[in-house]
């Protein structure tokens, strides 16, 4: 659906953009996911045909940005940062003039206010004037507006940026509801969002691309093999973290143990286990049969969020090169 | 044209649910409604003069009272044009509405131009008070209509010409103020070239003189279309929508 090539933008003093590509699929959310200033709002302006990119081509639903700019306009639905709206309007006559803009007219119009008002939980502000709007239903509103002439493509720009826990909820909810018919895009800088409302993960710092893929390989790929974490304890006070070691590294498919701290009689241990071998029934009867405690027995899935900060900081020199090819798309600038 | 008249609908909109308009209305009704006023009382003291002295000449309304205060509207319309359109543009830079905009499928030039008619929608209206004043003349008097009705679209032609450049200059700033002093200097310096030509005969002088608005007022004021006047008046249109049009795309790559 949409399909974005060596993309670049750049300003008079710097790169925003620098040679991204990605690809999208019709019906899939994609977070787009990188600290401030990393190029997101950039790209997303690119894509909706705001601006022009310096180098690069981008296409949605085969049309390119630059030279057919209108088509993709009118297939695309965009709720920018701060949503667009007039503050001197009424609710409904301003999704009214959205959708002319948009190209309806007469009973269709009517047709679609009423819809997304629904949709979107605002049908009891629709003679407010917007200016008098809380945040939250101004940023429904505003996905109203995105929605209302039915894009193929929605693009959300920090879509939850500024709302309440509660208003956050209801819009990621909202935003899940809408990807069955739209191929969504959006950007946050959030990460359990994209963790818990996206299928696919762009990841972007500094106007590069980090990496692209699936939230659950991306897990998977910063671990390499699945681990689990283990707190074992000791009812007679003492706890010997050999002993134990040696207990957890004996049981089938485990290849290696760690202890990773040790108070009084508590010890926590990282285990590691080859892949595609479920050790987790097989560790907690060991533990139990050798006269131990098992406190506690987790998977230690990495968060996205170590998994961002691992791909996108610099200092800590230990990061990890992006495995798949699409993401060593970065090209160093002579500068 | 569809997308033209939803813009422009959009934009009356805004000017008569903000105080914006009513403002202006009131303030260009009064100013006005004192310069007709005053300019009647001068006509009745010169006709009783005239008649004192034994001489009674037919007086002309047109000559006496309409041909000035349309002159006098052009040089007032100065004052309302950048306050009309200062905020085309600059708001909704400001508030981020302008990606709203740029992001439909509707092309650059027909929301310049929606909004560009607008502005002049607004200016008929200021236009439309000193009609209300120049109908008692007609209920009273016997003024002819015809140069009133060219003076009218010579008034129209210069807001136009105005108005174009006002909307250029608000694609400039994203602060409506900035945009209003900026175009009123503008409109300024157009009204003053025209002084040039009282001394000066030389080709600079000339130049500037016709590029001045209050230049190519005179004859429609009078009551005589003159092409000449108006084709000026259709290329600083044609020139501000233009600029207007290049700024917007240079938005596009800047922002």
């Amino acid at each position: 659906m949409i399909s974005v090539k060596e993309l670049t933008k750049r300003y008079a003093h710097n790169t925003a953009v620098d040679h991204i590509s990605f690809e999208v699929a019709k019906g899939q959310i994609v977070g787009f996911l990188g600290p401030n200033g990393a190029g997101k709002t950039t790209t997303m302006r690119i894509l909706t045909c705001f601006m022009p990119p310096s180098g690069g081509e981008a296409t949605v639903a085969g049309f390119d940005v630059l030279e057919q700019s209108l088509e993709v306009r009118k297939r695309i639905g965009y709720l920018p940062e701060t949503p667009p709206i007039y503050p001197e309007m009424e609710t409904s006559e301003y999704l009214k003039f959205v959708g002319k803009l948009k190209g309806l007219r007469g009973a269709d119009l009517q047709k679609r206010v009423d819809y997304v008002c629904e949709r979107c939980a605002i049908v009891d502000v629709k003679s407010k004037l917007l200016g008098k709007l809380s945040k939250g239903y101004r940023q429904r509103v505003g996905l109203a507006q995105a929605i209302i002439h039915n894009p193929d493509v929605l693009i959300l720009d920090e879509p939850t940026a500024g709302l309440d826990p509660k208003q956050i909820n209801e819009t990621r909810d909202l935003i899940k509801d809408l990807a069955g018919e739209h191929t969504i895009i959006l950007s946050t800088h959030i990460l359990p969002e994209v963790e818990q409302t996206c299928e696919q993960v762009i990841i972007i710092n500094k106007g590069k691309l980090v990496a692209t893929d699936s939230v659950r390989n991306l897990q998977a790929r910063a671990r390499g093999a699945e681990s689990v974490l283990v707190e074992v304890g000791s009812r007679n006070g003492s706890l010997q973290v050999p002993v134990v070691e040696q207990k957890l590294q004996q049981v089938a498919g485990v290849s290696g143990v760690v202890c990773k701290e040790q108070v009084d009689s508590r010890a926590m241990f990282e285990v590691e286990s080859q892949k595609g071998r479920l050790v987790r029934g097989d560790l907690a009867r060991a533990v139990v049969e050798s006269g131990w405690d098992l406190n506690e027995l987790r998977p230690a899935a990495m968060s996205l969020e170590e998994i961002f900060l691992q791909l996108t900081g610099s200092e800590s020199g230990e990061v990890e090169k992006p495995a798949t090819a699409e993401t060593a798309a970065s090209k160093e600038l002579p500068q | 044209m569809r997308n033209v008249w939803t813009i422009c609908r959009k934009e009356l909109g805004s000017y008569f649910t903000s105080p914006i308009a009513y403002i202006l209305l009131l303030m260009f009704g009064v100013i006005f409604g004192f310069m007709f006023w005053n300019a009647l009382g001068e006509f009745i003291v010169a006709g009783m003069e005239m008649q004192m002295r034994g001489q009674p000449t037919p007086m002309n309304l047109n000559e006496w009272i309409i041909s000035p205060l349309l002159h006098n509207v052009a040089v007032i319309g100065l004052f309302f044009i950048p306050l009309i359109t200062m905020r085309l543009f600059a708001e909704e830079k400001r508030t981020g509405t302008i990606e709203l905009l740029a992001t439909s499928p509707i092309r650059d030039i027909e929301i310049i131009i929606g909004k560009w008619l607008a502005a002049i929608g607004l200016y008929s209206c200021l236009l439309l008070f000193t009609a209300v004043n120049f109908g008692f003349l007609f209920k009273y008097g016997n003024p002819d209509w015809k140069p009133l009705a060219i003076g009218y679209l010579g008034l129209l032609l210069e807001a136009a010409g105005l108005l174009a450049i006002g909307t250029f200059i608000s694609t400039l700033t994203k602060n409506q103020i900035v945009a209003a002093a900026a175009t009123f200097g503008i409109c300024l310096l157009l009204l003053v070239f025209g002084w040039v030509s009282a001394y000066d005969t030389s080709t600079w002088a000339s130049v500037l003189s016709y590029l001045s608005l209050s230049t190519h007022m005179e004859s429609f004021a009078k009551g005589v279309l003159d092409s000449k006047d108006a084709v000026f008046y259709v290329t600083v249109i044609f020139f501000g929508l233009f600029f207007t049009a290049r700024s917007m795309e240079s938005l596009r790559w800047r922002s």
